[in-house]
């Protein structure tokens, strides 16, 4: 049987509380489009998606495009540098995957890109870090490519000076 | 009261497991099919709802990433309810009575081959008394099947009787997974799983999606040369625990297809939403019907059971029946919960 | 993630919430769970006089509220009588028995209602509507459902 994974939560006094855990098992398909876009990023490629109505190129792609509700078929190659859109300074330790705090959390615009990817910066102070920074991913050694976008460890400041707020205000 | 009636619907070519489609992949084609059926751009739509669970996929609010198949810019109205599509189309038919919109599109999606539904359906169940025990999907079901033939003096035959048909049914349905002819006989000699129900009566692990247009009065007659009028819906829903009910027979069925008036005029076919053999006999007293309908033309879930969308599908099967001509007047039942604990009757006719 | 024949990538995932919920579970049902873990079985009375087991906090027929005063808790049991059972030849790994059993609906002397739990009876033939049964305890009780490892024939 399944074990009684249960715990005493009451000791002797009436019975208050319970203990319920659930356990699921999955096997998720990421579906076509999205898998194009992860066997890129398992040879280093980003792979955005352009909508054939509105011409957006998606980054990451999810194979639609969500104002028009169509495929996105066409693959667009980006180059692995953009500007920093948003950002946010974590201060608070979450998880034992994430870096020592404090780090930074950014969407970064791809240049040719629609919409932002979600990334970690480094490679400069947390306070420094700032709207329309500019930024290149920093990947992790070849041997350790896999189909998921932890290929990129973090962005890093190119040193070209920042972006425009116009040329990527809308896009926030 | 506004007039409402089904004037398109689309299903996937629903299959045991689509590992190359996530669910929006699998859903924009169906969206499309059932728009273009309409004549109906995006844009032109006034509601969107849409039934799905979260389980099924195992991510907390995946129903939202869905969206990206119908396109939300800019931002539509739109709504969503974590069971059967059919309770979607429910709210869809309300919101359609306020008058302000005359069209509404419902959307039902599940894959079922990704995770274990059996157990998957154990979280419905009330969590201090029952979950902890794990009864899966089909023992439950066989708890009510025991009941129902003890209480009817009805057979494990019965339940066969009630295979074959539906298998036969499925035969002319392109989106059936199970069909084909068999006899009793043959279903007979197969073991049971947990008696008394056996693997033929229990539904096939299905992935697909459905898509229903509904239309208001004058909207509908412009979409449809013959729009399927729902002239009656509702739905009922009893105490979750099956140890207070009756399992033998389905009271919320009965009311609610006494407020939709199932019965008030000669039935030409019912699909039920009758996921286990002997739930299509329960269902199948519960609303009254006699021997003249026709039960399940589609096959019904025992042929293809793409989970949340296999309540819609049967209010969009007895709508296109209606309107190909293929009747004047169907009833179309959908359930929710474990038992069929909770269920709904919408009654359709042509003009 | 493998990159299988397929066109899709696949890849295992595991829903889980860490250490599980901790539930309140309330006057009503705790007091059913308290009298479990004293290895006794309790229901509790409506105001229409029904007794339901396993209890609710509310009449399923009236919805009128259940078991706000002590004495509404009535002992019941142990023994009972099946009202609808199930035969499950190959028990899943979350099943409460790793042998074939019956899932059983079970009415406890003195309750209105049925409760569901696992039957070990060792062969299908030995179970049938309107057979008694008992349950068989754990010796390490903690106040849930499955303090009662399963009923087993009286
Ligand atoms: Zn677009």
């Amino acid at each position: 049987m399944s074990g009684r994974a249960i715990e005493d939560l009451n000791e002797d006094g009436p019975v208050t509380k319970m203990h319920a855990p659930i356990r699921l098992e999955y096997r998720i398909g990421a579906g076509t489009a999205q898998s194009r876009f992860l066997r890129g990023v398992a040879e280093g490629k980003l792979l955005g998606q352009k909508c054939p109505v509105c011409s957006k190129v998606y980054m990451p792609p999810r194979g639609s495009c969500p104002i028009h509700g169509v495929p996105t078929e066409e693959e667009v190659e980006l180059p692995d540098r953009g500007t920093v859109t948003t950002f946010c300074v974590v201060n608070i330790p979450f998880s034992d995957l994430a870096p020592e705090v404090p780090y930074v959390c950014a969407q970064v615009l791809l240049d040719g890109a629609d919409t932002a990817l979600f990334g970690l910066i480094a490679g400069m102070p947390a306070r420094e870090v700032r709207m329309g920074l500019r930024v290149r991913a920093e990947w992790a050694p070849r041997e350790e490519w896999t189909y998921n976008l932890g290929n990129i460890k973090w962005w890093e400041p190119t040193g070209e000076p920042d972006a425009d707020y116009d040329a990527y205000k809308d896009y926030i | 009261m506004t007039d409402v009636a089904v004037v398109a619907f689309a299903q996937s070519k629903h299959v045991a497991a689509d590992p190359n489609r996530n669910e929006v992949e699998m859903l924009m084609p169906v969206v499309a099919e059932a728009l273009e059926q309409a004549g109906l751009e995006r844009e032109e739509i006034g509601f969107v709802c849409s039934g799905s669970c979260d389980y099924l996929l195992g991510v907390p609010f995946s129903f939202v990433t869905a969206l990206d198949a119908i396109g939300a810019w800019p931002p539509i109205r739109e709504s969503h309810v974590e069971q059967d599509a059919a309770w979607a189309l429910y709210e869809a038919w309300v919101r359609l009575q306020h008058g302000d919109v005359d069209t509404a599109l419902v959307y039902g999606f599940g894959k079922s081959s990704l995770g274990d539904l059996h157990e998957i359906m154990t979280l419905q169940l009330d969590p201090y008394y029952l979950e902890p025990l794990w009864p899966d999907m089909v023992s439950m079901a066989a708890l009510q099947a025991r009941a129902y033939l003890d209480a009817t003096g009805k057979t494990e035959r019965d339940l066969a009787e009630v295979v074959v048909r539906s298998r036969a049914a499925a035969a002319s349905n392109p989106n059936a997974i199970v069909a084909g002819t068999t006899t009793a006989d043959a279903l007979l000699k197969e073991q049971t799983t947990i008696a008394p129900l056996r693997t033929s009566d229990c539904p096939p692990i299905t992935d697909g999606a459905a898509v229903v247009i509904l239309a208001t009065a004058d909207r509908a007659r412009a979409i449809s040369e013959r729009p399927a009028w729902i002239r009656g819906i509702d739905h009922r829903i009893e105490a979750h625990s099956i140890g207070v009910r009756d399992l033998a027979t389905s009271r919320s069925t009965a009311l609610a297809a006494g407020r939709a008036g199932a019965a008030d005029d000669k039935v030409d076919l019912a699909e039920m939403h009758a996921q286990f053999s002997h739930e299509e006999l329960i269902v199948r007293d519960a609303l009254g019907l006699d021997d003249s309908a026709t039960v399940n033309p589609s096959g019904g879930p025992l042929a293809a059971n793409p989970v949340m969308a296999t309540g819609l599908i049967r209010i969009g099967e007895a709508a296109s029946r209606i309107s190909a001509g293929g009747g004047d007047r169907a009833v179309a039942h959908a359930s929710s919960g474990p038992c069929l604990q909770h269920n709904l009757v919408a009654v359709l006719e042509g003009e | 993630m493998g990159d299988g024949a397929g066109e899709t990538l696949i890849d295992e995932h595991v829903l889980e919430f860490p250490g599980g919920y901790k539930r309140s579970v309330g006057p009503v049902v705790g007091r059913f769970l308290t009298g479990l873990r004293d290895q006794q079985l309790v229901g509790v009375r409506t105001p229409a006089g029904r007794v339901l087991v396993p209890p609710a906090e509310y009449d399923p027929e009236t919805s009128a509220a259940v078991g706000e005063r002590p004495e509404d808790f009535v002992p019941v049991g142990p023994e009972g009588v099946v009202t609808t059972w199930a035969w499950v030849r190959e028990p899943r790994p979350k099943h409460p028995l790793d042998r074939p059993f019956a899932w059983a609906l079970i009415r406890l002397d003195g309750a209105d209602t049925g409760m569901l739990h696992a039957l070990d009876a060792g062969t299908e033939d030995a179970v049938h509507t309107g057979m008694r049964v008992r349950p068989r305890w754990r010796a390490e009780r903690v106040g849930h459902i499955t303090d009662i490892e399963c009923f087993e024939p009286a």
